[in-house]
């Protein structure tokens, strides 16, 4: 009966599930939240309701629910995960680490925000996305420099930082001007993985201990290693938020004052909810998230893209860029895309110009080498979607009639052979016929 | 089986018994025919020829019995799949071809790196068949081809026996060589190289450039020169020709048997020959520019000098003046050319020699410089055993043969003598060779066999003769007047007489066992097309392994059309032909540096080999692997090859790492690296867990027979893509680089 109420409920839910992430809409639109306690759905409302303002769809569920799954079908249901239940030993229903990991590699986007105490398989988690969360389960970021003030005189575990990375694309053009608060375990990234980027770093003055015991050991993060909060963008260009706090979410992180320690201003507001929500939106792919299309080549004054080039061959190549707007898609403009041209090594390695609507494109002589080459741009810039473009295209040599016929320099030579045989013909008739 | 092979033998030992009892059987014919004894002779003679062209033909069929019509080997698949682009694109383009296919990302200009000459063949075959009307497919052509020249070549044979000695030689020579196993090993049905049209091509070269000696006509020279341009086109060994003639026409020079014959057959020959050489693309300007061609040069300049001091001596009458002037002349002509050539090699007009030249000169140079050359397995030298396997009683009628041609010496043995002994030089430095060995010992051994034979029936026969009639008319076709005059002379002995009949019987009884000899020889070894396995199986049946054709029509249907596959350079024409995916390297070697990268990621730990396979844009890889099924010429023991020539390139790729105390092995024992190189473990991934032979540990190797040593292999880098179902060739696909690292 069960399974025919479910049956019923989704057949409405078909035409959804079908329109998952396309590359035409990026955006994530369907997000499943996993929360640890359904109270956190209000006290987090602000950065849940800023979400649903710009359209997702939000689908609160208990980490330990056993109804919930990713996908159903060979389909997901999801085109996002947010993760706020940092206690979670085991979810329920199908989910599990390998599921998650499944999810992400198939170009879905994931928010993880662990805690002090947090739980085995959400550290797992973030390890297999390329950053450790200290392994001390007490541990908590204490800075005794760049505290927030509060009004209790705490223990310094409450940090205001304004170390952001410095990125529009991430972060958004609009300056942060408080400082972001952070209570939570700090991490650090894993120096094999070069997608993971620091968001939000310590200052110099912090380190990573359990603020109950005494410090004995020093502790093993230290200082602007530690990172609050970071973010991966895999190759498939699925997205990943990790942070070591999940009050940093909360209203009430993002309502309360903050004046950061030894600093005179004192804000009215912190700084974390322009900071997440813009986070929030780099990670759903409002932002920074290119397309590349119509990749173009032809010989010099031709159309139509030819099988082959020859060595010394003029040619033309263009190709489209845009970036999502977060509802349509603009013009990418920039200068420094490059296209190569290349084989074992660029051969060709050139700036393409732009007409500012789209199209990038430019014109370079096929170098005087045959073999198998690719057109390749390979655009990597920070917080932008990475293009890695290729086409495959043979250059041959000359065939046998594409040489110049005759040979200004080979005049003598034609002229010798020629004389020498009408002088041969000359010398047998006169030797045979003389006498 | 058995009913080809005896069908066979009959044939041949037929054949060469009617050559030798020809006499009995011509007074059968002439009483039935009524024929007089020249048109008899010239009757059997063509009988004879058209049986063994028959011969010559159906005894290299047994592979296509046995097997199927099926091109063999490695190179074949190559110039299958060149042929077939002839003749679908047409000529220009198969000239002009640049092939992305192979030695990705560098490709290979195919019109100008091959000998073109065996593909235009079969093709011209075909077209001609075409036009008659036959609808074959160009693959049976293909297949064909070989054995169709191999016939062509008892032709010529014939005529050259004839042409050095007499036409009863000519006749032995020719059924020799229709059977003679070291030209089966390149020319059976199938093997579709260009040996099989090159012995047919050098053997003509040589018999026009013989006749033209002989007659000193224009002619032939210009014959042989075309002869030589055939050669050119087919095959690299032209070489050998452009070398031995010089050499040939130096030697007359020096025993003073300098002749305006020979001066017209060279000249011409020479000069016409390299111009039409020119032609080919892939020789070029080598002829004027390369240190193998320089000796023919340097010959034709000093038959200039030899010339004009012929002139200077007819002009001279004082013989003072004119050995002053000899003195001269020759020690200028030799300072000149001397000089030419060091300035010549010094500017770099002249390449030096190449590799392949020096190894067949000093036959340890390619171990020590080249490993490439030294790993290639028709490169090994020649055992004693495959001479005799290949030769049989030839290996002790060669002797025979050079004393008879030393006995009656004349421009033409002379010329048999040098190609004997050259020839037989370099089949002992290259086993491939022997190839080119074969005619000229064939040649010889049935100078010795015709000779030997002809004087035995004579001293036989003599006591005949006496008792009828001097006139001699029972006196049969292989006799002729002067060894008559010479048999009578030897007034006959019974004992002598009886000795004669013992010996003829002594040398059928040879002949036969050569004849009983090669055709098991063509049905045992060489019939084999190697693309397709047969072992015996545990109760005398025959069990097929059709495991690599069925690798690479898995890569053809389940693979996208760009793939690259790398694999061990051997398979890369099969891959390209047969799989129709492009390939890193293949079997024209022609960059070492490249195979070397491919030696050398085989040889590294998975990791460092996934670098280099993601630089090579490398999709899948391919191994070879026997130790399911006990087929021992798989990769692992080609490994150190590879580990060779990588190292030869690659110092970081070191031999010891993968030897125990100098000894190479896989099981427990083997050295760390050898364990964990990719090609360790490509080979026997999952091969832990099977059992192979009963009462054996699983993971037991049977082509090596040890237990392997390293049964836990992982794979981090590669996944298993397709094993064939006797493990024979493993295919594997390189993952894409880890999504969030």
């Amino acid at each position: 009966m069960s399974k025919l109420l479910i049956f019923l409920t989704l057949i409405p839910l078909l035409p959804i599930l079908t329109t998952s992430f396309s590359p035409e809409n990026p955006s994530s639109r369907r997000v499943l939240v996993l929360l640890d306690d359904l109270a956190l759905k209000s006290s987090h409302s602000v950065f849940f309701n800023s979400l649903q303002s710009r359209g997702f769809d939000l689908d609160f569920k208990l980490a330990d629910d056993p109804k919930i799954g990713l996908h159903r079908y060979g389909q997901y249901l999801y085109d996002a995960l947010i993760l706020f239940c940092p206690t979670t030993e085991r979810f329920g229903g199908s989910i599990d680490l390998a599921a998650i990991l499944d999810f992400v590699d198939s170009g879905h986007d994931l928010i993880i925000a662990a805690d002090s105490n947090a739980s085995d398989l959400i550290r797992e988690i973030a390890t297999e996305s390329g950053v450790d969360f200290d392994e001390d389960p007490a541990a908590l970021v204490i800075d005794h420099i760049s505290y927030a003030v509060s009004n209790t005189e705490g223990d310094h575990t409450l940090i205001a930082s304004d170390e952001y990375i410095k990125s529009d694309v991430i972060l958004g053009s609009k300056k942060i001007e408080a400082p972001v608060l952070f209570q939570g375990i700090g991490h650090s990234l894993n120096p094999s993985n070069s997608l993971v980027l620091k968001v939000l770093s310590a200052s110099p003055s912090a380190y990573s201990s359990n603020p109950k015991s005494k410090l004995s050991n020093p502790p093993s993060l230290t200082g602007s290693a530690i990172s609050l909060v970071s973010i991966v963008q895999a190759r498939n260009n699925a997205r990943i938020l990790i942070s070591g706090s999940l009050s940093m979410f909360s209203n009430r992180f993002f309502r309360s004052e903050v004046q950061k320690a030894g600093s005179p201003t004192k804000h009215e507001k912190s700084g974390n909810e322009q900071f997440l929500t813009e986070l929030s939106k780099w990670v759903f792919h409002e932002r920074g998230h290119l397309k590349a299309m119509n990749v173009r080549h032809h010989k010099a004054g031709e159309a139509d893209e030819p099988t082959i080039y020859r060595v010394n061959d003029d040619l033309e190549y263009s190709v489209e860029i845009y970036e999502w707007s977060g509802t349509s898609w603009e013009p990418y403009v920039a200068d420094d895309v490059q296209v190569q041209f290349y084989m074992m090594s660029p051969y060709v390695l050139k700036n393409l110009s732009t007409d500012k609507k789209g199209s990038y494109f430019t014109a370079f002589k096929v170098p005087d080498v045959y073999g198998v080459f690719q057109f390749k741009v390979e655009y990597r810039r920070l917080g932008y979607t990475s293009l890695s473009l290729s086409k495959q295209i043979p250059v041959r040599p000359f065939k046998h009639n594409e040489y110049e016929r005759f040979i200004p320099a080979a005049y003598p030579y034609y002229g010798a052979a020629f004389s020498m045989m009408t002088g041969f013909f000359i010398f047998t008739a006169v030797h045979l016929y003389s006498k | 089986m058995v009913g080809a092979g005896t069908g066979a033998k009959k044939t041949t030992t037929g054949g060469a018994e009617v050559v030798k009892s020809g006499s009995g059987f011509s007074t059968m014919l002439k009483l039935k025919l009524k024929l007089k004894t020249k048109q008899q002779e010239l009757l059997l003679r063509v009988s004879i020829l058209c049986l063994v062209y028959v011969l010559a033909f159906v005894t290299r069929l047994f592979s296509v019995l046995r097997y199927e019509s099926m091109i063999h080997e490695f190179d074949p698949y190559f110039n299958y799949r060149t042929t077939l682009y002839l003749t679908e694109k047409g000529f220009y383009e198969f000239w002009n071809w640049f092939d992305s296919d192979s030695w990705y990302p560098l490709g290979r200009i195919i019109g100008g790196t091959l000998y073109p000459g065996l593909m235009v063949t079969a093709a011209v075959i075909y077209w001609l068949l075409r036009l008659l009307s036959f609808a074959v497919h160009i693959r049976e052509v293909c297949v064909l081809t070989a054995p169709f020249f191999a016939s062509n070549t008892t032709i010529v044979a014939y005529f050259f026996g004839k042409e050095i000695w007499d036409s009863g030689a000519g006749l032995v020579a020719a059924a020799l060589i229709a059977i003679c196993p070291g030209y089966i090993s390149r020319s059976v049905a199938g093997s579709y190289d260009n040996e099989g049209v090159a012995i047919f091509a050098l053997l003509f070269t040589f018999y026009l450039f013989v006749k033209a000696v002989n007659t000193g006509s224009l002619a032939w020279a210009l014959a042989s020169a075309f002869g030589y341009f055939y050669m050119v086109s087919a095959w690299g060994g032209y070489v050998f020709i452009i070398n031995l003639i010089p050499l040939y026409v130096l030697v007359l020079l020096v025993t003073g048997r300098y002749s305006m014959r020979l001066y017209v057959a060279y000249n011409s020959m020479y000069v016409v020959g390299m111009l039409l050489a020119m032609q080919i693309r892939f020789v070029g300007f080598q002829h004027v520019q390369s240190g193998e061609h320089m000796a023919a040069m340097g010959v034709f300049f000093l038959m200039q000098v030899f010339y004009m001091l012929d002139w200077v001596k007819y002009l001279l009458s004082d013989t003072k003046l004119f050995q002053a002037f000899l003195r001269i002349t020759v020690t200028t002509a030799l300072a000149v050319g001397a000089i030419a050539l060091g300035l010549g090699t010094a500017s770099g007009y002249i390449s030096p020699w190449t590799g392949r030249f020096y190894s067949l000169l000093d036959p340890t140079y390619a171990k020590d410089h080249i490993p490439i050359i030294a790993s290639v397995s028709e490169h090994q030298p020649t055992a004693w055993s495959s001479f005799m396997f290949d030769f049989h009683i030839l290996l002790f009628l060669f002797p025979a043969g050079l004393y008879f041609c030393f006995k009656r010496l004349s421009d033409a043995t002379i010329f048999i003598v040098m190609y004997g002994l050259t020839s037989m030089y370099f089949a002992g430095v290259m086993v491939r060779l022997i190839l080119v060995a074969t005619p000229a010992v064939c040649l010889i051994s049935a100078i010795a066999v015709s000779a030997t034979i002809k004087n035995l029936t004579l001293v036989a026969r003599a006591r005949n003769n006496n008792k009828v009639t001097h006139s001699g008319s029972l006196k049969g076709s292989t006799s002729s007047s002067k060894a008559s005059s010479k048999a009578s002379l030897d007034q006959s002995q019974p004992i002598q007489r009886n000795g004669a009949i013992a010996l003829l019987l002594g040398a059928f009884y040879l002949l036969s066992k050569y004849a009983t000899h090669c055709t098991w020889v063509t049905s045992e070894a060489y019939s084999s097309p190697s693309i397709v396995l047969a072992a015996r199986g545990a109760h005398g049946n025959r069990v097929i392994f059709d495991d690599y054709r069925e690798a690479y029509f898995w890569l053809r249907q389940n693979t996208p059309q760009d793939a690259k596959v790398m694999s061990w350079w051997d398979y890369g024409y099969q891959i390209t032909a047969m799989g129709n995916r492009t390939v890193i390297v293949d079997n024209n070697t022609w960059n070492n540096t490249h195979i070397a990268t491919v030696g050398r990621a085989m040889s590294s730990y998975e990791d460092e080999a996934y670098e280099i396979m993601r630089s090579l844009d490398v999709d899948y890889v391919l191994v070879v692997f026997g130790g399911v099924t006990g087929y021992s010429s798989d990769d692992i023991n080609k490994f150190l090859w590879m580990v060779r020539i990588g190292g030869g390139v690659f110092p970081v790729i070191k031999e010891p790492d993968y030897l125990v105390n100098g000894e190479y092995r896989v099981d427990k024992g083997a050295a760390p690296k050898m364990l964990n190189c990719l090609m360790y473990k490509l080979s026997y991934y999952r091969f832990g867990e099977l059992t192979t032979e009963y009462g054996k540990p699983p993971g037991y190797d049977r082509a090596r027979g040890v237990e392997i040593g390293n049964k836990d292999i992982k794979l981090e880098y590669l996944e298993e893509a397709f094993t064939t179902s006797n493990w024979i060739v493993r295919i594997y696909k390189v993952k894409p680089p880890n999504n969030r690292w």
